[in-house]
């Protein structure tokens, strides 16, 4: 069983064209406010990269979060992303106007990204800017974004209402290995 | 050559065209999900309860690794005191604590109640956790020791109270489960010894065992009760189950809770075991514990 497993999986990478992964990327959030900085970060962003389609996709579990204060990680999941209901957050989307020569380029390209970012049950389509560096083995995406969020139905109280930034700012930094089977691209 | 049914044909082709591209987006994400598995799969269940107490007693919670956490526990006088005392509000007892953890598994704590100038302190360890598809119940064990400081005249009593006759002692063991987000339950059996009890009749050791559970009502608000009951060889004439209800009220780094107990002490050695008044009589303290939590060590 394992076995016809491990040859579906195989064969359906080879069918499907070059993808570069990562399950350990990096995700954080900065929120500035007068009274307040609150920062969160996760080290397991998992993404994909189609670079023949310029394809990309992403998912990071809520709960790897890390906070400085224990209690603000316990608010965030219990109160403000109620991770037991959304335990992910997605994001599926494309690179515009892709070509697979940019990753041929030397140094950081810039691209925009496009697509679907879903969480706390909401989802909405946005741009984002960000570039995509080659290495000699690795494919290197960084990205940062505002995130408002009174946007994916966020509620936060009006006590709390001046500790929290009205936009958070959202980075992402993740270097993507090619997959088991997957073709590479060829540097120059 | 633009038939209507060619044209139909080219939007149903383009159609199919888009969603099979929307497809593979989705796929894509899929594809991702089925990779990454859930990992969310076994992860500890947080916030059994909202804070390291219930009403007076422990809850399974400790401070997290690094967390301060200052706690200011203070019962009013009994309700049914009458207009005279304001139905209570012109007495007071009040505890203050100090809470630290030390790992996400281990906690100490100190403090110091106004009822028989006691001064306490306790360790906490969390020996299980339960997890999302794993383990079932988390269990935290506890030890504290609590010395009564009050000033004896010497001939009052006829014997002296030495260091080691104002010790006592509790013993629990937590037991907690959230079952739903919302609903969490708490079982607690409990040894309370006292170096010196009152009377003959008194037992040295109270067995109990303490039953207590969590509603939230909306994300930042629940309600709580906690009850202690002494099995049949720990009962004294007189002495009552401790009892209470209340409201756990969360905002930024507090947690407030407000609450009714028939018991005015707020150390486990002393509400247990010398709770005297009767709950459906009226008897009761009105109560808040109030918790501010310190960070004092990152947890980024």
């Amino acid at each position: 069983m394992l076995l016809t497993w491990l040859l579906g999986q195989g064969f359906h990478s080879m069918a499907q064209s070059a993808r570069y992964q990562t399950r350990a990327g990096m995700v954080s959030f900065f929120s500035s406010s007068p009274l307040e900085d609150i920062e969160a970060r996760s080290q397991q962003l998992a993404a994909v990269l189609d670079t023949r389609s310029g394809q990309l996709a992403f998912t990071v579990p809520i709960r790897s979060f890390q906070f400085k204060r224990s209690l603000m990680q316990e608010h965030f999941n219990e109160n403000y992303l109620e991770s037991e209901k959304y335990p992910k957050a997605t994001f599926s989307g494309r690179v515009l106007e892709w070509k697979p020569e940019t990753l041929t380029a030397t140094g950081a390209v810039q691209v925009v990204a496009e697509g679907d970012l879903t969480m706390h049950g909401v989802t909405r389509h946005i741009k984002v800017p960000g570039t995509l560096t080659s290495l000699s083995n690795q494919v290197l995406i960084n990205a940062s974004f505002p995130v408002a969020p009174a946007d994916y139905n966020i509620e936060i109280p009006a006590l709390v209402r001046d500790h929290i930034a009205k936009s958070v700012l959202v980075t992402v930094r993740l270097a993507c290995a090619p997959a088991a089977g997957a073709t590479t691209v060829s540097q120059p | 050559m633009h038939h209507p049914s060619t044209l139909r044909f080219w939007v149903l082709l383009l159609a199919l065209l888009l969603s099979a591209a929307a497809q593979a987006q989705d796929s894509l994400l899929a594809e991702l999900n089925a990779q990454a598995p859930d990992s969310t799969g076994h992860e500890l269940v947080q916030a059994t309860f909202k804070g390291t107490r219930i009403i007076n007693g422990h809850s399974v919670e400790t401070p997290g690794p690094g967390t301060l956490v200052f706690l200011i526990s203070h019962r009013f006088g009994r309700l049914n005191s009458g207009p005279y005392n304001l139905f209570g509000l012109d007495q007071a007892t009040i505890r203050l604590g100090l809470e630290y953890g030390l790992t996400d598994r281990l906690a100490v704590g100190v403090g110091r109640s106004s009822v028989e100038k006691a001064f306490d302190g306790f360790v906490q360890y969390r020996l299980l956790r339960q997890r999302r598809g794993g383990m079932p119940l988390s269990a935290t064990l506890l030890a504290s020791s609590a010395i009564n400081t009050l000033r004896y005249s010497a001939t009052a009593d006829g014997f002296e109270h030495t260091f080691s006759r104002r010790l006592t002692y509790t013993w629990q063991a937590l037991l907690a489960r959230k079952m739903s987000p919302s609903l969490s339950v708490q079982l607690m059996p409990t040894v309370v010894h006292r170096n010196l009890v009152g009377e003959k009749a008194a037992p040295n050791d109270v067995y109990a065992l303490g039953f207590a559970g969590r509603q939230k009502f909306t994300k930042r608000m629940a309600f709580t009760w906690e009850y202690y009951y002494r099995l049949p060889n720990s009962r004294t004439a007189g002495l009552r189950d401790a009892l209470g209800a209340g409201i756990d009220i969360e905002t930024g780094g507090h947690v407030f809770q407000l609450h009714v107990t028939n018991a005015n002490s707020m150390i486990s050695q002393q509400f247990i075991s010398t709770t005297s008044g009767r709950f459906f009589k009226g008897d009761l303290y009105f109560g808040f514990n109030v918790a501010r939590n310190f960070t004092l060590k990152s947890g980024l």
